[in-house]
């Protein structure tokens, strides 16, 4: 096996980099901020959501953008669930009929997982007539 | 093939031309529905400063109003007649020409816009509207450069602020979109009636199908003398004029 110059030097500064390098990593363990997962608040006014809230959590983009092209694109205003439920086809009529407020619902998690959808720059927050 | 044969070929080609011409002219497709709008400017004649129709249109679809000609936007507005059918004034109502006019989008049947839109942000439905999706709109402007008739307005900015007070039932624009007249399809989806219409004072305003014969609006076009705006152009607007 071939000797390893500065060896000491080196390793010490690897130890260092890797150290300072994975800082935020020991950071969020130590001071438990790391398991932090947003609370969402819900005043609901029916007992179910429009799909079930696994889907909902995963793909509620998937679904609000199927219900974009049936009320704009094809002028169909009325989503009907397999189960034969219809519901009216409207992000602040429907969606946020339950959930009321966007900063304390949508806000918290989009701010968590660092994502901006771009709805609410012409769609309407009814709770925010109300402040 | 043999000469007879081929004669013979001609001439039933011919008959059935004769005939049934619609094999040798394509008919234009006709549509279950055709909405139009009707306005009776002898009506909006008789109470000259009323804005009751731009007011209740740009309340409803919060339209914003920035105060400046040049950033202005407008789903209806009001000008004289002269200025409207500046090429084709009928001699009988020469002695009038400063009446007002109401000017909305015209939903073409013909649609220049449409055929512009590089996105299909704006597009043609089965029913005659001539739609905007805003989501789609990548604010180029070649639709307003098509229209003939001015009836499209750009977002130079955000409209929120010059808003008087919003209507929560419907959206706002973003900065950078084009935006016009829908003939209140969020309204006839519910089975109401445009707005403008809902709110004129005096019911200069009519608001049908055309396509339907039986319709109200079929009948009064049939009874009386009706204009479009610049008929030569060929877009066939479904808007009509009454006078």
């Amino acid at each position: 096996m071939k000797k390893l110059y500065d060896s000491g030097k080196i390793l010490t500064g690897l130890f260092f980099f890797l150290a300072i390098v994975t800082s935020p990593f020991w950071y969020n363990k130590v001071s438990g901020k790391g398991a932090y997962v947003p609370e969402l608040k819900i005043e609901k006014d029916e007992k179910e959501c429009v799909r079930r809230t696994g889907y909902m959590k995963k793909s509620h983009m998937e679904l609000l953008r199927l219900w974009r092209d049936e009320a704009v694109r094809k002028g169909n205003r009325i989503y009907i669930r397999e189960d034969g439920k219809k519901f009216e086809i409207s992000l602040s009529g429907t969606c946020l009929n339950c959930h009321k407020k966007k900063d304390e619902f949508c806000d918290r998690c989009h701010g968590y997982v660092g994502v901006t959808p771009k709805c609410w720059t012409c769609h309407n927050v009814p709770q925010e007539a109300k402040k | 093939m043999k000469r007879r044969d081929f004669l013979k070929l001609i001439a039933s080609g011919l008959c059935s031309g004769i005939f049934f011409p619609s094999i040798l002219v394509p008919g234009e497709k006709k549509r279950e529905k055709r909405w139009a709008m009707l306005v009776d400017i002898t009506v909006c004649a008789k109470s000259k400063d009323c804005r009751a129709c731009v007011d209740a249109c740009h309340e409803t679809h919060n339209v914003p109003s920035i105060g400046s000609s040049k950033e202005e936007i407008k789903w209806i507005w009001i000008s004289t007649f002269d200025r409207v059918f500046e090429n084709e004034l009928p001699i009988s109502i020469k002695d009038n020409l400063s009446q007002p006019v109401i000017l909305m989008c015209n939903h073409c049947e013909n649609p220049p816009c449409v055929k512009v839109c590089p996105t299909k942000a704006t597009w043609k439905r089965e029913d005659g509207i001539v739609m905007m999706d805003y989501h789609r709109c990548i604010g180029c402007r070649y639709c307003m450069a098509a229209c003939p008739y001015g009836a499209r307005s750009f977002n130079w900015r955000d409209g929120k602020p010059y808003l008087g007070k919003i209507n929560y039932d419907f959206p706002v624009r973003a900065k950078g979109v084009v935006e016009k007249c829908n003939f209140c399809e969020e309204r006839i989806s519910r089975g109401l009636i445009p707005k403008c219409v809902e709110a004129c004072p005096l019911g200069a305003l009519k608001f049908g199908d055309i396509a339907d014969p039986e319709s109200e609006v079929s009948k009064i076009l049939k009874g009386r003398i009706s204009m479009v705006r610049k008929p030569h152009l060929g877009t066939k607007p479904n808007v009509f004029y009454l006078l």
